[in-house]
């Protein structure tokens, strides 16, 4: 290996793979070798930089620039300019919204310089596929402590003294339950690492693992020695094959190195890893069930107690933890409980990582310390709502989370008050609305979601969800009943009371949350049969404001259906019997001469 | 170093420091920045060679905390090929006329050794920029 003088860093997160970063990783090295400067200049893949909204992403090093929505056209120019010439691109960096300024460094950027990172601290640093790389930050360094100078109560105490809280949405103090595992007699124990992530919109387990699966593992031997284990299991979904890919890669340069397998490090501790594939249904995210897919079951959840702590894989004692919370164990372990401790709040101790997604003008990862308001996430982090449109609720949790709306905005995010506001902390998914967004359809969208996966055992949850989500499409359609609301609430809390695993027993949350806080968007579909939003497709229809139509035959041509009629400079007209309310017309008109008006009031006319 | 031999705690230490020295750069804000002046001009008069040389110095000496960009031309064509050279906390210093020898002898004497190559220098401190 020799020295160079520029790093470039070639975000190869599934974001940015998307939108095409290997084909710029490629185009970057071949253009580099053009100008003779591949001595000098090294390209190098790295995790998920979080802010993939902008993809593909590349950071210049040592400079600090960073360059976003990348083309291969604009790499030519880009090595030209900035490598050979030393004049940084300013058309391809970052111009925040309602700026004309591009800000050149990513620490400048305010997505970036609010974040926190521990979890995520390699994330666009390293190459996730290079073990030396890793070694180089620290990593191995908590590892080497745990096994050589720290007893297994050590470790564990350290772990609950961290205040350590499970990152996969409960909040069970992680602590607390490898010391119950840790106490268990019965041998072999096991260790199991959730990357099950099932909630849509939610993607920071796959991140984690695709950017720093080294951590992941790192956290897993640390946990073994912890509790006693020696052999532990990776659990991941087979959607996420790049995460598969270097969590595979990762083992197996471990094994190579000594670091995973039989007397590791020397220091005459053995424990081995292997992966398991999610065929991908929801409910496998909830441990149990995920124990029965590990052993070759249908993943169907089982009632507890017993925990898997006291009878887990194959009757025996298992931890299992989430990707997050196994990638946190080493640095807790490497810097002190302390240090961790001094982070977040009185219960809620670190930092969280949250995917940023929907209405918000920073789509992206953020990893934050707990505690942090609403607020500061939504217009700091993430820029605020596009459009200049208003805020109106932001769902959190994923679909057994809740919508909470704007007068929460100053609530801090820990595990207890998103619990108290009817949300949970879940796994971190957070879907930003704006006030075009229908409630009841988004209640409508998670309770379909939720109906698909549930398995079926128990009754409530079965028949529940489908009842629940049956009820709120008649609402979306115009069928709805005064006496929904409160049919809709009864079902929801049998649901929670009667349900055995957490899928179930918060599958109402997505109802309760909207009714408690939206309420009166559930009236207007019920009495006035009118969509506040314009989004339920049954209660809106297009027409031509004839004072506004200026004859451009915007609408006409961009509708799919061909049932716009007018001829040029003359107003145009929607055959409504034919109208599939795509609302393409109303995106193509460029004087605002089509609205959405509730069916019922254009009957009238 | 990722073979088939077992690590030690001890390995651990060689690895890190040992990619770490390569990977420094990725964590920006040097000790040093030397700036090699690559326009036109710069790349006839030789700048590359420079550059070369530079490089070559930096992995040998092993510092890790210099960074090495390029710019364009500083106005001064007849004095290329030119480097300038920013210790932090210290203004920039110009140099011309540079051969590979005469910027091994910058690199140990100022680079390495933080006292200004005299003999060598064209002008210390910078235009001012609007």
């Amino acid at each position: 290996m020799k020295q160079y003088r520029t790093h470039l860093l070639v975000c190869a997160g599934t974001g940015c793979v998307s939108c095409g970063s290997f084909k710029i990783k490629e185009a970057l090295e071949k253009e580099i070798k053009a100008k003779g400067l591949d001595r000098e200049v090294q390209v190098v893949a790295t995790g998920c930089n979080g802010f993939c909204e902008r993809g593909p992403i590349v950071m210049v090093q040592p400079d600090g620039i960073f360059y976003q929505l990348l083309k291969i056209e604009d790499v030519p120019h880009l090595v030209e300019e900035h490598l050979l010439k030393g004049r940084p691109v300013k058309k391809l960096m970052y111009v925040p919204p309602a700026e004309k300024q591009p800000v050149p460094k990513m620490k400048d950027i305010e997505f970036f310089k609010h974040q926190r990172l521990i979890v995520l601290r390699n994330r666009g640093r390293i190459d996730p596929e290079k073990i030396e790389e890793y070694i180089a930050f620290d990593g191995y360094e908590a590892m080497g402590k745990a096994l050589s100078g720290m007893t297994p109560a050590e470790i564990v105490d350290e772990i609950t003294f961290a205040g350590l809280r499970g990152r996969g949405g409960a909040g069970f103090p992680t602590g607390k339950k490898w010391a119950i595992c840790a106490a268990e007699k019965a041998t072999p124990k096991y260790l199991i690492c959730n990357g099950d992530e099932g909630d849509p919109g939610a993607f920071m387990d796959r991140s984690v693992l695709e950017a720093d699966p080294h951590a992941v593992l790192e956290g897993m031997v640390i946990g073994a020695k912890a509790i006693g284990a020696s052999k532990g299991f990776v659990y991941i979904r087979h959607e996420y094959p790049l995460a598969l890919k270097r969590m595979e890669i990762a083992i197996g340069q471990a094994r190579d190195n000594g670091l995973l397998g039989e007397d590791i490090l020397g220091t005459g501790f053995d424990f081995d890893l292997e992966i398991v594939q999610g065929a991908g249904a929801f409910v496998s995210g909830e441990e149990t069930a995920l124990i029965a897919s590990v052993e070759g079951r249908i993943a169907m959840p089982r009632q507890r107690p017993p925990y898997p702590a006291h009878k887990g894989l194959w009757g025996k004692p298992t931890v299992i933890n989430n990707v997050e919370t196994w990638a946190t164990v080493p640095n807790i372990i490497r810097r002190g409980s302390d240090w961790f401790q001094g982070l977040g709040t009185d219960t809620s101790k670190g930092t969280k990582i949250f995917s940023l997604v929907g209405k918000i003008a920073n789509t992206g990862l953020v990893e934050v310390p707990m505690g942090i308001t609403l607020r500061e996430i939504v217009y700091g982090v993430g820029g605020g709502i596009p459009d200049k449109r208003d805020f109106k609720a932001i769902q959190i949790g994923g679909p057994s989370g809740g919508c909470l709306p704007a007068k929460l905005l100053d609530l801090p995010v820990d595990y207890e008050s998103l619990t108290a506001a009817g949300a949970m902390m879940g796994s971190g998914g957070m879907i930003v609305m704006d006030d075009k967004t229908c409630m009841v359809d988004v209640a409508k969208y998670f309770l379909n979601f939720l109906q698909d996966e549930s398995c079926g055992k128990c009754v409530s949850c079965r028949e529940g969800t489908q009842r629940m989500y049956e009820i709120v499409k008649g609402i979306t359609e115009g069928k709805g009943k005064e006496s929904d609301l409160d049919l809709l609430e009864e079902v929801a809390n049998v649901c929670k009371d009667a349900s055995m695993c957490a899928l179930g027993q918060t599958a109402g949350n997505p109802i309760l949350t909207t009714l408690r806080y939206f309420r009166h968007e559930y009236e207007a579909h019920i009495l006035d049969k009118r969509c506040p939003a314009g989004v339920c497709k049954a209660l809106i229809r297009y027409v031509v404001l004839a004072e506004k139509c200026t004859g451009c035959q915007s609408c006409k041509k961009a509708c799919p259906n061909d049932c716009i009629k007018g001829t040029l400079k003359d107003i145009h007209l929607i055959d409504q019997i034919r109208c599939i309310k795509c609302g393409a017309c109303k995106e193509a008109c460029k004087f605002e001469a089509i609205e959405e008006q509730r069916e019922e009031a254009i009957q009238i006319i | 170093m990722a073979g088939k031999t077992k690590l030690r705690i001890q390995d651990l230490a060689k690895i890190r420091e040992k990619t770490k020295s390569l990977m420094t750069i990725r964590e920006s804000e040097g000790r040093a920045r030397v700036t090699v002046h690559m326009g036109t001009c710069g790349i006839a008069a030789g700048a590359r060679d420079i550059m070369d040389t530079l490089l070559e110095e930096i992995g040998k000496a092993n510092i890790p905390d210099v960074v090495v960009t390029t710019s364009g031309c500083a106005g001064l064509c007849n004095a290329e090929p030119m480097i300038t050279v920013e210790l932090k906390g210290q203004p920039p210093v110009k140099y011309g006329h540079l051969t590979p020898d005469k910027m091994r002898k910058i690199f140990v004497k100022h680079i390495l050794g933080g006292q200004m190559a005299t003999d060598l220098v064209l002008a210390v401190g910078s235009e001012t920029v609007y």
